[in-house]
């Protein structure tokens, strides 16, 4: 390349593709130890009781056990004592299940015991001879029953400006007098993030108060301040790595008890645990999407205005621990209505704590926002999209300031153009092609373009390549690839001279990769780092080369293993700049977003369109075309970003089409607990993905202008192939997944 | 997962004397049923005899028709000339299941033999009178959207055999020829193979202990030739059947000949369906006789709550796929 070509905006190869094809990158399981262990674990097979005996003599006595740990010989945890969280006290919003703790079962599936062997085969076998004898308590595991006592999240009782409070413009529900409206319910059910590499860790205690964990996580520090709390440790005595995570989507932001469990096996044992999950654990030991009911109420006038919109939801959660996500905030932001009313409500049911999960409450909220609007564009008889033209907002409704950008217009025109919309026809069920119903769908996405603080360091190297360290995680979305991009565009350095390194908790801190944030935040960072290191460099040029000590940091370049000024009128080797040790190392802080956080709404908006066709005979559902455009502000990567874009809209086919869980209610326990009765999109389900960004910067968000991806990849695909779907058949389906015997 | 020992058995003589010794070791052959089943602690059989050096092989034309060895793999036969020649739903029915990887692993043998994928006998934590006879039956008023309308019983509702390759054979009027410990043969049609649940579910087959499937033959007919197998499933690729249709015709001048139906997904065994074939039988190749053979197929119907959608899908799908053969 020539060294002036830009790399932003490039489509830079993954610089870890190689490893990962190859199978030369290192998961989490993939780590071998000496003496290592292996653990697994036993769950309960009731949903709520106790455990009135547990016999472990022949797992104990079968051949290479080492350890069955249960309640009731765990070593005490130091952070599992008690903190005044308790369930029993719901205020508080309660905590996170503490393992092997006490008799109690909370939910289906429950870790009760684990056992530690000197092989997987072994430890699996003794896992089996464990058992366990129960009282039972009457369990909820079913929604319906459990929404009949919802309760507004502690954090809304709190804190009343809390995005899960209460919130009003206009006149409450003014929608109910309206002449033209609609109120529909909409439902999600239990969706699971499913990633390819099942959650693992193998933990290791390299001295009584020293531990190791090499755990598949989305963030390094918060695992590490986790489990230095758990284990009462300094956070410096912690080492957390994840240099490799095989997808997540959300289910790797908390600590679960699998890491706590792997943690005490390796105490007791004094040897390395590995424990990685089943699938069939998955269900249950990690978090998922959780089930929520929706209704929505929307009036309009006769000429498409909406006058009043009310969205209310009630989301699942565990009986132990609130969760709680943004289901509602798209309503309050996206659309013009005078009039508008969210109430957000959980439901505590015996079953684990959910998780963000892709496009969280967002998602969740857009197939009900997205629908109604369909719903409400057809009362209109008015085409969909115009329809939300109509009520465009040129500002944010909901905090009365200005966006710091919003490109969707933009977004709604191109895919439009790209998908067809011009063969929709208003009437449903109109196109045919043979058997097969023909239709067109929208449905539109946002979520909160945020920049946390993040530390990057950077060091020129005596060979002249740069490293670059920062705590992050990479999930897929290959952020190693866009940091490096950004640092050689800083440093004006070609990108093989850039080593990014990321997934250890010593390194300088980063937040977890979530939330759409990391391009934000840490490349924010990773360019102030690099400006920081030519200034440097700069300032270490200048005792021996004058000119350096009147330059600008921005002036100066790093050009053939020297530093240099522009027109080459100062020179110097790096190896002259060398001669301390660290000299050339800074460790840079960046800020979060500031003051332009409070004067602006900063959001990420998409919209994805979808041509369907149903079986007229069979009901079956193909997604033949699917069309996504963000306005995501500046894009690092071309190609790994719209990689994202595209798994994100299969994800969102899974949403629509095929995900769902089924809890058999009484006996508050999965039905589903496989990939033959859990279906999630094959190759053959997902259509080529069109993608289009609008590449226009935000520079309120950060100085690179990104706004994040991630999240609008998935928001509002659900809703655009339900759209599709009734505009080819004239049914609507009000609770996913769309399976054949909803169109039958 | 338990301890086991393994053997490779030489002859059917040696298989078939091991499990007479040992009742409860298992034969393995590709191991795709075997092998998930006994990593979830529902089988736990103390040996395994693989089955693969047998000579239960070849994909040949006898004077009874087409003679396929048990331990041929669904992929060899699913691609097989002679399969894709003369009876297209076999293929079809082949080439729809499962996945690539699993299709070069799976003997014929061992797919007539798959256990049903109901969620309760997939969990020893359930009740489930197939896997513990008298324990009851959870899916009757749980979760049964993709189980059995037609054979079932107050014990089970299962759809026993989930697949598709049975489906097509027993429409077809395949023949299995089996061999049992004292090294005899015999031939038994793949509609009598199977057994209904009634109260006894844990009983699948006639099959006696110990004894192998040795080949499967299926008769050349003109209705064979002429024939489709259409799969309805919640996603394109990779999943059990909602409802599928194994179907042949003999269509000439506009009549039906001859015809052969079978369904799949809705049974409690593969279900050959010999009321909708008479209703085909020498009546015209149109909509309304299929419309009226799809009715008669699903006459006995038993649907409840979450599977009733079945009973219209099954008579669409069944329309669909005499359409596209008449």
């Amino acid at each position: 390349m020539k060294p002036n070509d830009k790399q932003i905006g490039s489509s830079l190869n993954r610089v870890d593709g190689r490893l990962k094809v190859t199978g030369a990158a290192k998961y989490s399981a993939e780590y071998e130890l000496p003496n290592l262990t292996y653990g697994v674990l036993v769950g309960s097979t009731i949903a709520k009781g106790r455990i009135t005996s547990l016999d472990t003599k022949a797992a104990q006595n079968a051949p290479g056990v080492l350890a069955v740990i249960s309640h009731l010989n765990s070593p005490k945890v130091p952070g599992f004592q008690p903190t005044g969280k308790e369930p029993s006290q719901p205020q508080t919003g309660g905590e996170p299940l503490k393992v092997f703790f006490d008799d109690k079962i909370r939910f289906n599936d429950q870790p009760i015991a684990l056992v530690v062997a000197d092989t997987l085969q072994r430890a699996r076998h003794a896992a089996r001879l464990v058992q366990a004898q129960y009282a039972r308590e009457t369990h909820q595991t079913n929604m319906v029953a459990g929404a009949k006592d919802a309760f507004l999240p502690s954090s809304a009782k709190k804190n009343p400006k809390s995005p899960m409070a209460d919130y009003q413009r206009g006149q409450p529900d003014a929608y109910q007098t309206a002449a033209l409206k609609i109120e529909q319910e909409y439902v999600i059910p239990t969706e699971h993030h499913h990633p390819m590499e099942m959650q693992s860790i193998t933990a290791h205690w390299e001295a009584p108060d020293r531990l190791t964990l090499y755990d598949k996580t989305q963030g390094t520090i918060g695992t590490r301040r986790d489990f230095a709390k758990e284990w009462n440790l300094p956070e410096d005595h912690v080492k957390v790595i994840a240099t490799y995570v095989g997808g997540a989507f959300g289910n790797a932001l908390h600590s679960w008890p699998h890491e706590s469990a792997a943690i005490i096996g390796a105490k007791v044992t004094g040897r390395p645990v590995k424990l990685m999950l089943t699938r069939e654990q998955m269900f249950t030991m990690v978090g998922y999407r959780p089930y929520t009911w929706q209704k929505i109420g929307m009036s309009a006038t006769a000429d498409g205005r909406i006058t009043a919109i009310t969205h209310e939801s009630i989301g699942q959660t565990s009986s132990y621990q609130e969760f709680t996500e943004s289901t509602l905030q798209q309503t309050r932001m996206m659309y013009q209505s005078p009039n508008l009313t969210t109430r957000y409500r959980l439901a505590a049911l015996d079953v684990s704590t959910p998780i963000w999960m892709r496009g969280p409450g967002e998602a969740t909220g857009s197939f009900a926002l997205e629908s109604a609007m369909d719903e409400m564009a057809h009362l209109l008889k008015l085409d969909p999209m115009e329809f939300r033209l109509r009520n465009y907002t040129e500002q944010d409704p909901e905090k009365n300031r200005p966006w710091s950008t919003k490109f969707l217009r933009e977004c709604y025109a191109k895919g439009a153009e790209l998908v067809g919309w011009n063969k929709r026809q208003l009437q449903p069920g109109t196109l045919r092609e043979g058997d097969w119903l023909l239709g067109y769908g929208m449905g539109v996405g946002t979520f909160g373009a945020n920049r946390g603080a993040a530390h990057v360091s950077a060091r020129l190297q005596p060979d002249g390549t740069v490293l670059l360290q920062c705590a992050t995680t990479d999930i897929g979305p290959g952020t190693g690839t866009a940091m490096t991009q950004i640092a050689a565009d800083t440093l004006g350095l070609p990108p093989e001279r850039i080593r990014f390194e990321l997934g250890q908790s010593g390194f300088p801190q980063a937040g977890s990769q979530g939330g759409s944030s990391t391009v934000n935040t840490v490349g924010q960072a990773v360019q102030d780092a690099c400006l920081a290191l030519k200034d440097r460099l700069r300032e270490l040029a200048a005792p021996g080369t004058p000119a350096f000590a009147t330059a600008k940091k921005e002036d100066v370049a790093l050009t053939d293993g020297h530093l240099t000024l522009p027109g080459n009128a100062a020179r110097v080797p790096f190896a002259t700049l060398l001669q301390q040790p660290d000299a050339a190392l800074v460790n840079v802080e960046s800020k979060a977003n500031g003051a332009d956080k409070d004067k602006f709404s900063m959001y990420s908006f998409s919209v994805h369109f979808a041509e369907v066709a149903v079986h007229a005979l069979t009901g079956e559902v193909r997604v033949r075309k699917l069309v996504s455009c963000a306005d995501a502000g500046t894009i690092i990567n071309l190609k790994t970003a719209a990689n994202q874009m595209k798994g994100g809209a299969v994800g969102g086919i899974g949403m629509a089409l095929m995900e769902h869980a089924v809890i058999d209610d009484r006996y508050g326990r999965y039905v589903t607990k496989d990939f033959a009765d859990y279906h999630v999109p094959v190759q053959a389900d997902a259509p080529a993905v069109e993608v289009f960004f609008v590449n226009q910067p935000d520079y309120h968000v950060n100085q690179l202008g990104t706004k994040g991806i991630g999240e609008i990849a998935t928001i509002g695909v659900a809703p655009a192939i339900a759209n599709a779907v009734f505009n080819a058949t004239g049914k609507r389906v009000r609770e996913l997944p769309i399976t054949p015997d909803k169109l039958v | 997962m338990n301890d086991f020992s393994y053997t490779q058995a030489a002859s059917a003589k040696e298989a078939t004397g091991i499990i007479k010794e040992k009742p409860q070791a298992a034969y393995i052959a590709g191991g795709t049923t075997l092998l998930d089943m006994m990593k979830a602690n529902l089988l736990e059989p103390p040996q395994l005899v693989d089955l693969n050096q047998l000579p239960f092989k070849g994909i040949e034309q006898t004077s009874d028709g087409l003679r396929i060895g048990a331990i041929e793999r669904m992929s060899t036969v699913g691609e097989h000339p002679l399969v894709v020649q003369q009876f297209p739903a076999v293929s079809q029915a082949l080439l729809l299941a499962a996945s690539p990887q699993l299709r070069n692993m799976a003997s014929i043998g061992g797919n007539i033999l798959q256990r049903t994928r109901c969620g309760y006998f997939r969990d020893a934590a359930f009740p489930c009178n197939k896997r513990v006879p008298g324990s009851g039956c959870p899916a009757i008023a749980g979760d049964h959207h993709n189980l059995a309308i037609l054979g079932v019983s107050d014990s089970c509702i299962a759809t026993a055999y989930p697949g598709d390759l049975s489906v097509a054979l027993a429409a077809f009027d395949a023949v299995l020829t089996l061999e049992n410990q004292k090294g005899k043969q015999r031939r038994v049609p793949i509609t009598e193979f199977y057994l209904l649940p009634g109260k006894t579910p844990q009983r699948e087959n006639v099959l006696e202990s110990g004894e192998l499937i040795v080949a499967v033959t299926i008769p050349g007919a003109a209705h064979a030739r002429r024939s489709t197998y259409l799969k309805v499933r919640e996603r394109s690729s990779y999943a059990y059947a909602l409802a599928s249709a194994a179907v042949g015709l003999d269509v000439q001048n506009g009549t039906i000949r001859t015809a052969r139906v079978a369904l799949g997904g809705v049974g409690a065994q593969p279900w050959r369906s010999r009321e909708a074939e008479k209703v085909l039988t020498g009546a015209p190749a149109t909509e309304a006789t299929f419309l009226a053979a799809a009715a008669a197929a699903l006459q006995g119907a038993q649907p409840l709550e979450h599977n009733r959608f079945k009973v219209e899908l099954a008579q669409n799908t069944l329309v669909r796929a005499l359409q596209q053969v008449a």
